[in-house]
């Protein structure tokens, strides 16, 4: 369950990323790709070669679509609703994918490079759990 | 048997070669008690874990730290025998620890966590994901005596 502190630390870490998350993005999504090749299954119709425009477009995306969410942490559900529904009837991404492990993971060291030290203990829990949340949400309308 | 390139192997051993095994344990498995709470179950003997400041303080969570990262060291010698560099570890995780192998991963993601904190760009995605495999790996391991 996201604290009140926890909602704090996030917003103030993405606060402190200053016009780098689109940049954190595509990382993100290119360490996914490295690290957990099965994640390209979703993406035969992209160029995944490093830097690739289609990367560096859907990093910013996914982003923006983070960055709204923490703009509206207090009501997840109703800010992720389009998503939900695209991830459920069209996408159809298996879960896991985005619950925890890979793109949570991918980006929670994306983030920690850039940060080091302040990718603090506490910084690391929030986003754990927040991305947790967001993967929950995005999961709701599967079945 | 796990194929490691020689690039990978020399991902490995050039990152291990400048970590501190003491402090990153001790940063790992604290940060494994405090974003994951339910796995202070089985450190209820340790002391105060009240706090995110307690766990990181607390002088035996930062040599439990070391302990498990030191034991990792012997992985990264042994990466070609795993499975029997392991096999003793796994028994007693499962007979007298009695803990989920699902831990194992959770603790080896936050150890590509601190290292990719420590390393900053250096820890690239190549590295971590020959990292990940890397953890995946003696999880895996740790986890192969469980009956």
């Amino acid at each position: 369950m996201l604290t009140a502190e926890d909602k704090k630390l996030i917003q103030q870490l993405w606060g402190k990323l200053g016009g780098a998350e689109e940049e954190i993005g595509a990382d993100a999504l290119w360490r996914m790709f490295h690290s957990y090749p099965p994640t390209k299954t979703y993406f035969p119709h992209f160029d995944l070669s490093q830097g690739s425009d289609q990367i560096r477009g859907h990093g910013k995306k996914v982003v923006a679509a983070l960055g709204n969410a923490i703009k509206n942490m207090d009501n997840l559900s109703q800010a992720l609703s389009e998503l939900s529904n695209l991830h459920a009837y069209n996408l159809r991404v298996d879960p896991p994918y985005f619950s925890l492990q890979f793109l949570s993971q991918c980006l929670q060291v994306a983030l920690a490079t850039r940060l080091g030290k302040e990718y603090s203990p506490e910084v690391h829990s929030a986003v754990d759990k927040f991305m947790s949340a967001v993967a929950s949400v995005l999961a709701e309308k599967y079945r | 048997m796990v194929h490691w390139s020689a690039e990978e192997k020399q991902l490995i051993t050039s990152v291990w070669g400048k970590v501190s095994v003491e402090q990153c344990g001790a940063e790992a498995l604290a940060r494994l008690l405090i974003v994951y709470p339910w796995t202070q179950r089985f450190f209820s003997d340790f002391g105060n874990l009240s706090s995110p400041t307690a766990i990181i303080g607390n002088p035996r969570v930062r040599a439990h730290g070391k302990k498990v990262l030191t034991s990792f060291g012997e992985a990264i010698k042994n990466l070609d025998n795993l499975k029997s560099t392991y096999s003793k570890l796994s028994e007693l995780h499962c007979d007298k620890l009695h803990v989920d192998p699902e831990n194992f991963r959770l603790l080896g993601d936050i150890l590509v966590i601190v290292l990719a904190a420590h390393f900053g760009k250096d820890f690239t995605p190549a590295c971590q994901a020959t990292w990940q495999k890397l953890v995946g790996v003696v999880a895996h391991a740790l986890a192969r005596k469980y009956h």
